[in-house]
C-alpha cells in the first residue's frame, strides 16, 4: 500500500466534519508548530521537503515562501488557490469535499511561516457545494478555537475568508486571481514585481494551491526528509492524480511521485474502457503536449515527464482511445483556450481565435492544404509572447497534436471527414 | 431601478467583510443576482453609488465572468460541461438530447423562463464525465436516462 498522505480520510464517514478530523489526529500539529517552533524553522522544513506547488508550475514552496520581505511592515497574505479548472483536473475538489480541515490546517501552518494574518481562499464559482462545505468547516474551526485570535493554544491570530469567482479559467493564474480578489475583471499582471513582494492590495502575498497546502501538516509531522523520501527526484511526496476519459475506472489516486504512467492507467484506473486499445495520453492536465500511446511508459515526477517531451502540471491523466478523432479533441481544446482567453494580449486574443476558425473549417470539409502547417504556425506564434502562461498553454496541445497526429489532420483535410469515423472494433 | 432594503443589508455586511480595494465587488454582484435572478443593467449605477466603485468597474467586472448574467435566465439553469473529458464520454449526444427536449439551442431560454441551457467548458468532475451543474447541484455520471428523470423532476 503506498503513502497516503493528502488522501487517508477519504471514504470515512463524515471526514469533513471536526469531529473525525480531531479524532483522527487532525490539528495536533499545527498545536504543537504554533507553540514550539518559529515561522523560520517551518519555512526550513517546508524547504526541505521538496514539495513543490501542485497547481501546475511546480515551483518549490519553500522557497516561494522565503521571498517574502523579512520584517516588512506591510501585511502579509496567503491567498489559497481553490480555482481548479484545469481540464482534466479534479484533485483539489476531493480535498475540499471529503477533508476541508486538512486543507484549513495547512494554511494554519502555512499562514504562520510567512506571518500572514489574513489568508483569502478563492474557489471557482461553479463548485457550489464545495463552497458550502468549506465555509461550514471554516465556521466549525473558528468555533474550536483553530482559528480567529490566538488560536490553538498560541498567540498567533488568524482569519480565513472564502472570496468566490464567478466562472473564468484564467483566474487560476496567480496574478489574475489577485485582480479578481481585488474586485477587478482577471487579467494577468506582469511580473516582476513577483506577489510575494507586491501581491495583493499591493502587500507581499503567497498564492499556494489547495493540494500544495494540504501537504504541509504532514511534513511538519513527519518532518521534511522523510517528505522527501516519499517523492522521486526534486519532487517530495505524493500527487493525486486524477485520471478521466477513456479508463473503466476513472477516480482521483494518490500515489507517489516518480509512479508509473502505464500502472495508473492499466491496473489502477482499470485500463482502457471497453477493452479498447490506448491511442494517447494527457498527462498533466489540459494544458500540456499529448503523449502518444508508445510514449507513456516513464514515471511521473516533473523531471521524467519533461524528459519524454510533456509536463506533469496538474497530474489530471487523460485518456483516448482508438476511436478518438484527434482532430475534434483538439477542436474541444482550442475552443476552450479561444473561450477562456482573458483579451489582454494580442498573440492569445487573436491567435486562439484563428486557431478555432481554422480547425472549425477543417471539420466542416472545408480545410485546405496549407491549414495544419498554419494551425501549427498560429501557435509557436503564440508560445512564449504572452503575459501569462494562458498563452503558451493553448499553443503546446496544438504544437504536440498536429506533429504527433499529423496523418489525421491530413487525412480530414484531403477527404473532408475524419480518419476515425468507423471506428474499429 | 434600486437595491432594496435587503440587499442593501447584506452589501452592509460585505463591505465590513471584504474592507480593502474594490474587493466587495464581486461578492455582491453575487448577491444582487441571488436576488434578481441577473445582474440588471439598471442596477448597475446604484450599486456603483452604494459601494463608492466606479460604474465603468462594475459594468466591466459583471461582464468579464460569464457566471454573472446581464440578462434575465430561466428558473432552472443547466449547465453541461462540453469540455474533452466529458466529451470523450458522450457529452454531444446528451447536449444534443437536451436542446430537443427543450426546443432550444445552447445559451437560450424556454419561451416559458423556465430552463436556461448553457454548455460551459470543464467543471472539474471529469471523473464523474458526462456531467452537468444544474441550481447548484452537480448530477454525475450522466446517460440520456438519467437526463430525462432530471428534466421531468424540474418543476
Amino acid at each position: 500500500m503506498s503513502e497516503r498522505i493528502l488522501s487517508k480520510r477519504f471514504g470515512l464517514a463524515d471526514s469533513h466534519t471536526i469531529g473525525v478530523y480531531e479524532a483522527t489526529g487532525g490539528y495536533a500539529t499545527a498545536r504543537r508548530v504554533l507553540q514550539e517552533l518559529t515561522p523560520a524553522q517551518v519555512t526550513d522544513e517546508v524547504k526541505k521537503s521538496n514539495l513543490r506547488g501542485r497547481g501546475g508550475a511546480g515551483f518549490p514552496t519553500g522557497l516561494k515562501w522565503s521571498f517574502i520581505p523579512r520584517d516588512t511592515d506591510r501585511p502579509v497574505y496567503l491567498c489559497v488557490n481553490a480555482d481548479e479548472s484545469e481540464p482534466g483536473t479534479f484533485k483539489d475538489r476531493h480535498i475540499m469535499e471529503q477533508d476541508p480541515h486538512l486543507l484549513l490546517e495547512g494554511i494554519i501552518i502555512s499562514a504562520y511561516a510567512i506571518g500572514c494574518h489574513q489568508a483569502y481562499i478563492y474557489i471557482r464559482g461553479e463548485y457550489i457545494p464545495q463552497i458550502r462545505r468549506l465555509r461550514a468547516a471554516i465556521q466549525e474551526a473558528y468555533g474550536r478555537g483553530c482559528l480567529g485570535r490566538r488560536i490553538l493554544g498560541s498567540g498567533f491570530d488568524l482569519e480565513v475568508a472564502v472570496f468566490t469567482g464567478a466562472g473564468a479559467y484564467i483566474c487560476g493564474e496567480e496574478t489574475a486571481l489577485l485582480e479578481s480578489l481585488e474586485g477587478k475583471k482577471g487579467y494577468p499582471r506582469l511580473k516582476p514585481p513577483f506577489p510575494a513582494v507586491v501581491g495583493l492590495y499591493g502587500c507581499p502575498t503567497i498564492i499556494n494551491n489547495v493540494e500544495t497546502l494540504a501537504n504541509v501538516p504532514a511534513i511538519l509531522e513527519k518532518g521534511g526528509d522523510w517528505f522527501a523520501a516519499v517523492g522521486a527526484n526534486r519532487s517530495g511526496g505524493t500527487r493525486l492524480f486524477g485520471v478521466s476519459g477513456h479508463v473503466t475506472r476513472p477516480g482521483v489516486y494518490e500515489r507517489p511521485m516518480g509512479y508509473s504512467l502505464k500502472q495508473l492507467i492499466f491496473e489502477d484506473a482499470g485500463g482502457i474502457l471497453d477493452g479498447r486499445t490506448l491511442k494517447a495520453v494527457i498527462p498533466g492536465g489540459s494544458s500540456v503536449p499529448v503523449l502518444r500511446a508508445d510514449e507513456i511508459d516513464i514515471a511521473l515526477d516533473f523531471e521524467s515527464v519533461a524528459a519524454a517531451g510533456s509536463m506533469l502540471g496538474s497530474a489530471g491523466v487523460i485518456v483516448m482511445h482508438d476511436g478518438t478523432c484527434m482532430v475534434r479533441a483538439l477542436q474541444r481544446l482550442i475552443h476552450f483556450y479561444k473561450d477562456e482567453s482573458c483579451g489582454q494580449c494580442s498573440p492569445c486574443r487573436e491567435g486562439t481565435g484563428w486557431l478555432l476558425k481554422i480547425i472549425n473549417r477543417i471539420i466542416r470539409g472545408d480545410g485546405r492544404p496549407e491549414d495544419v502547417d498554419v494551425m501549427r504556425d498560429v501557435a509557436e506564434g503564440i508560445l512564449g509572447n504572452t503575459i501569462c502562461p494562458l498563452g503558451d498553454a493553448a499553443a503546446l496541445p496544438v504544437i504536440s497534436f498536429v506533429t504527433k497526429f499529423r496523418d489525421e489532420f491530413e487525412h480530414f483535410v484531403r477527404h473532408k471527414r475524419s480518419a476515425v469515423l468507423a471506428p474499429v472494433k | 431601478m434600486e437595491l432594496s432594503d435587503q440587499l442593501k443589508q447584506t452589501l452592509d455586511a460585505l463591505k465590513e467583510q471584504f474592507p480593502k480595494g474594490l474587493s466587495v465587488l464581486m461578492p455582491a454582484l453575487h448577491a444582487v443576482q441571488a436576488e434578481h435572478n441577473h445582474i440588471p443593467p439598471e442596477l448597475e449605477q446604484p450599486l456603483a453609488a452604494y459601494l463608492g466603485v466606479p460604474a465603468e468597474i462594475v459594468h466591466e467586472v459583471s461582464t468579464f465572468y460569464f457566471m454573472f448574467h446581464t440578462r434575465p435566465v430561466g428558473r432552472h439553469h443547466i449547465y453541461i460541461c462540453g469540455n474533452l473529458s466529458c466529451w470523450l464520454r458522450g457529452a454531444e449526444t446528451l447536449r444534443d438530447h437536451l436542446a430537443d427536449r427543450l426546443g432550444i439551442q445552447p445559451g437560450e431560454t424556454t419561451s416559458d423562463g423556465r430552463v436556461t441551457l448553457s454548455v460551459v467548458e470543464c467543471l472539474g468532475m471529469c471523473d464523474h464525465a458526462p456531467v452537468m451543474l444544474l441550481d447548484g447541484e452537480f448530477h454525475p455520471d450522466l446517460t440520456v436516462e438519467k437526463v430525462d428523470r432530471i428534466l421531468a423532476g424540474l418543476s
